[in-house]
């Protein structure tokens, strides 16, 4: 069950070959084509002639984040605008969005890894696979689309929401997969139920599920109601979109498709790069991407690499489930939220140093954000509605900013308790693996 | 002529009535009206004590979000209709109340209501010019 057998089964030194190949040839093109590489490749006394084995990887510069925020919206591209198809964007909620660019060529690489992807999950041409990942800027609906067309599944498009619809299709066509969010999973699950819906007439054998971190624990649950096996896909926009790496049915953590992506561990704090095994930041670079080219991408995501063989025969590097953040992003409902973003539509509303804090938790299968700000003297008045209306306020412009409904908390002074140095702002009561473990060391 | 009036915003959750009410005691305050306007979350609890000022900074120095608010203390006689002759006034000059509550009050004769509106001045000018008592800050606080 490959979609590329060549490719997922090569023999680890010959890989080590193509992948050297590859990334000398991305070294010489983004240093050709963007001013940003040529600029940071030069600060670091590099020429692209320099890179002559996998180990250089580690002298080359990293890319963050806020190197993308810089250059928005097409400053990190390596193509003209006439080479690039298709651009997709995050939410841009911490401001400017992240915009990344695919040509022709891209586009065939992410429908081919994610037909791997899907085919790592037992997904292939005889499935009805029902997409209900968000279609539009998010890479989720469309990513996998292409993937599922590649494979010659029929394909579903039914993006997100509309779960009473989503169950009518099921049963009607006979759909046999699903891909969307873990939290759409659990919640379908529920509806399935609550409509009493005859599970006789419900085909559905397996899911991919990505775009949020989700325990194991959760993955049985979901396997369990649903009667699915659940797959854990990975992949963020920056670097391609979902089909970055992929479970398969054997359960050893997730395939990364590194004749594409080549992935690294490091220290966080030193950037030092870490032997499989151990616990690190993520750190992936593209070795064939055409109009949006990086180089050793620091994800946030913490995770771990194996590289002991798996079963099913890939011979990629694996790495485990993300078990935190190097950030204090968090994930909810699939939208990037950070703590900051609250933080200034407070200021904005127009309270100085405003003590607030963030309550995630889970209310039955779907998340629940509720924010507690404390009410100063500043903006207290004797009146309810006048309290009232600021709550409301502080609610219409949160879920501007975020995109997702909250509940705001007006709570009293010093209830939110201080800290002496980072303060705390969040407190996630989901049951998500290792959610806080960046914050406590 | 205006009462000074405290206001303290409490969290809707167990305790925090008795902890004011135990801060003014320890302090020696005595509360001569207190009325509570609550939702779900929280509520505003509004006070009139002795020595006002002083009240306020006790309970800012104790860490509570206080605010402090002119209502007017009316004379309103205690027979059926009464209230209703004083609102029925205000009504008619168009001034709105925004809230009111009654004051214990231990004289005999006619029964205290405190009144929170917009236009302070208006109100006892209209509540004056028709024979209705609006009580002083000193008599009200000392009483």
């Amino acid at each position: 069950m490959y979609w590329n057998r060549e490719m997922e089964c090569m023999p680890a030194e010959e890989r080590k070959k193509l992948q050297l190949e590859r990334l000398r040839e991305l070294v010489r093109r983004v240093y050709e084509n963007v001013p940003h590489y040529q600029r940071v490749l030069r600060e670091a006394g590099l020429r692209p002639g320099d890179v002559k084995s996998l180990d250089d990887l580690a002298h080359l510069p990293f890319t963050a984040k806020d190197d993308l925020r810089r250059t928005y919206p097409f400053g990190l591209f390596a193509t003209s605008l006439a080479n690039t198809v298709r651009v997709h964007a995050s939410s841009g909620t911490t401001g400017k969005p992240v915009v990344v660019g695919y040509t022709r060529k891209d586009i065939d690489t992410w429908s081919e890894v994610m037909a791997r992807t899907l085919m790592c999950a037992g997904v292939k041409d005889d499935d009805i696979i029902q997409i209900a990942y968000g279609y539009g800027l998010f890479t989720g609906g469309l990513g996998v689309h292409y993937g599922a067309e590649k494979v010659g599944a029929t394909v579903v498009p039914i993006s997100v929401g509309n779960t009473k619809r989503q169950i009518m299709l099921m049963e009607d066509f006979g759909t046999t997969a699903l891909a969307c969010t873990p939290s759409y999973a659990l919640h379908l699950s529920e509806v399935l139920e609550e409509t009493g819906t005859d599970r006789s007439r419900i085909r559905l054998r397996v899911g991919v599920f990505g775009a949020e971190p989700w325990s194991p624990q959760m993955a049985r649950e979901i396997e369990k109601k649903l009667n699915v096996v659940a797959i854990d896909i990975f992949g963020l926009s920056e670097i391609i979109g979902p089909g970055v790496a992929s479970e398969c049915l054997y359960n050893t953590g997730l395939h990364i498709f590194d004749d594409h992506f080549l992935p690294e561990v490091i220290d966080p704090a030193t950037g030092a790069q870490l032997p499989p095994g151990e616990e690190g930041e993520l750190v992936i670079t593209t070795l064939t991407k055409e109009a949006f080219p990086l180089i050793r991408y620091r994800t946030r995501d913490i995770a771990t690499l194996h590289v002991e063989p798996c079963p099913c025969g890939r011979t990629h590097v694996r790495m485990s489930k993300v078990m935190g953040r190097t950030d204090d992003m968090l994930i909810i409902r699939g939208v990037n939220v950070f703590p900051s973003q609250i933080e200034s539509v407070l200021l904005e509303i127009g309270h100085a140093e405003p003590h607030y804090l963030l309550v995630v938790d889970r209310k039955g299968p779907l998340d629940h954000l509720e924010v507690w700000v404390e009410v100063s003297e500043r903006f207290f008045r004797d009146e309810v509605r006048h309290l009232e209306s600021l709550g409301k306020t502080i609610k219409r412009e949160i879920e501007g900013t975020l995109g997702i409904g909250v509940e705001v908390k007006l709570v009293e002074p010093k209830t939110i308790e201080r800290s002496q140095g980072k303060a705390k702002r969040v407190v996630d009561k989901r049951d998500l693996p290792g959610k806080n473990k960046p914050q406590e060391g | 002529m205006w009462v000074k009036q405290i206001s303290i915003f409490l969290e809707n959750k167990s305790g925090r009535l008795a902890a004011v009410a135990r801060l003014l005691a320890d302090n020696g305050f005595n509360i001569r009206a207190l009325s509570i306007a609550d939702t779900s979350d929280f509520g505003i609890l509004r006070l009139i004590v002795n020595d006002p000022a002083r009240a306020y900074q006790v309970l800012k120095d104790a860490g509570f979000t206080v605010s402090e608010t002119e209502v007017l203390a009316v004379e309103v006689p205690d027979r059926p209709g009464g209230l209703a002759g004083v609102l029925d006034l205000l009504h008619d000059t168009g001034i709105n109340i925004e809230y009111l509550y009654a004051f214990v009050s231990k004289s005999a004769g006619n029964a205290l209501v405190l009144l929170k509106v917009e236009d302070l001045e208006r109100a006892v000018e209209v509540l004056g010019a028709n024979g209705v008592t609006v009580q002083d800050y000193n008599i009200v606080h000392q009483i």
